[in-house]
């Protein structure tokens, strides 16, 4: 009796698991880009923004999540929600924001809320099913909080890729950032202008088709 | 004066996660410049990142960090990616270093990536 039920719950559970959509979250170091990817996906494809995108870093200091992203490539639907998480770092220093025009008592503010970010976006790693990383094309990739994370994930199996912002800018360069990854597919885009952007969901159904 | 402190994998070995972190961030936060054998685990390095977080404060600014691994450098040979498995298998994370520093020391660190560059505040910045 015990092992009918027991067989009808992971029936159930194993039916519920494959009907719930795909996490998808967007990581990476502050000021890479995701809440503008983010914004551009759900432009895209929802006809509104996520959240607000800024120069400043750590502008998203809070998990943003928008439900139910229905994307289409060649006949085929993927269906996600989609999570923008703050930048990881291992420094947060008020003074930086200061240099941005900020009073001393909302640098301060925006530091505290920054680094509750940076322990939100790292608990929720295991949530999630894909994750797509957002670098900064004109930035060093080769940062250990990047190696952190992609190994995390890796640990983790959850599958990864790796996005090359951006890249509309002079001094972007996207060979840096394949050398420092080369077991990872690389898609260069500009988020903010919608460049490769078609390149970028079709690399998106891929990846989602790998995920746990 | 930049202290580095130098702590041998054997130090840190038997230690649980928790009190590896502890000894790490208590030497950082005591702005020493710790040279770690070895790496840390995978898990422990983000909850590193997490303690760090939960740390900040206006004389904490957090840590810079980086590892050397020879995972790190891509192998070719066949040969010579058996023998890496082989050296994983028996040393494990005794292999490669760990370098962290407080930000307010160390305000970059370059990876290369068999080589690392530790680029330190202008010593004017240090006396404010």
């Amino acid at each position: 009796m015990v092992d009918i039920l027991g067989f009808i719950n992971r029936l159930f559970n194993g039916w519920f698991r494959q009907k719930k959509h795909i996490k998808m979250g967007l990581y990476g170091p502050p000021n890479g880009g995701k809440t503008t990817l983010a914004n551009r996906i759900c432009l895209d494809w929802l006809g509104e923004e996520l959240g607000k995108a800024s120069h400043i870093p750590h502008e998203t200091r809070e998990i943003q999540i928008k439900e139910q992203i229905s994307i289409k490539n060649k006949g085929k639907e993927l269906t996600f929600n989609l999570v923008d998480t703050p930048g990881i770092a291992t420094r947060i220093d008020f003074e930086d924001f200061m240099k941005f025009g900020m009073k001393e008592k909302e640098a301060k503010e925006r530091a505290k809320e920054a680094t509750r970010g940076v322990i939100d976006s790292i608990k929720w790693l295991d949530d999630m099913d894909v994750v797509i990383i957002v670098l900064d094309s004109i930035k060093d990739p080769y940062t250990q909080v990047n190696i952190t994370i992609i190994g995390n994930l890796e640990a983790r199996k959850i599958p990864v890729l790796i996005v090359a912002n951006k890249i509309d800018l002079k001094k972007a360069n996207m060979k840096k950032i394949e050398d420092a990854f080369p077991q990872y597919h690389i898609v260069g885009i500009s988020a903010k202008y919608g460049t490769n952007i078609d390149g970028f969901y079709e690399a998106l159904f891929k990846i989602a088709n790998k995920k746990r | 004066m930049i202290t580095l402190e130098f702590i041998p994998y054997s130090e840190i070995e038997n230690l649980t996660s928790n009190k590896r972190i502890n000894k790490l961030l208590k030497l950082v936060k005591d702005e020493k410049i710790v040279l770690m054998e070895g790496r840390l685990k995978k898990e422990e390095e983000t909850d590193l990142i997490k303690r760090t977080m939960e740390e900040i404060n206006s004389k904490f600014k957090g840590i810079e960090l980086a590892v050397i691994y020879p995972e790190d450098i891509e192998e070719a040979n066949f040969i010579k990616k058996l023998k890496k498995i082989f050296y994983n298998l028996v040393l494990g994370e005794r292999r490669g270093f760990t370098v962290i520093g407080p930000a307010t020391i160390v305000k970059e660190v370059k990876k290369d990536p068999n080589k690392i560059q530790l680029l330190t505040q202008e010593s004017k910045k240090k006396r404010k």
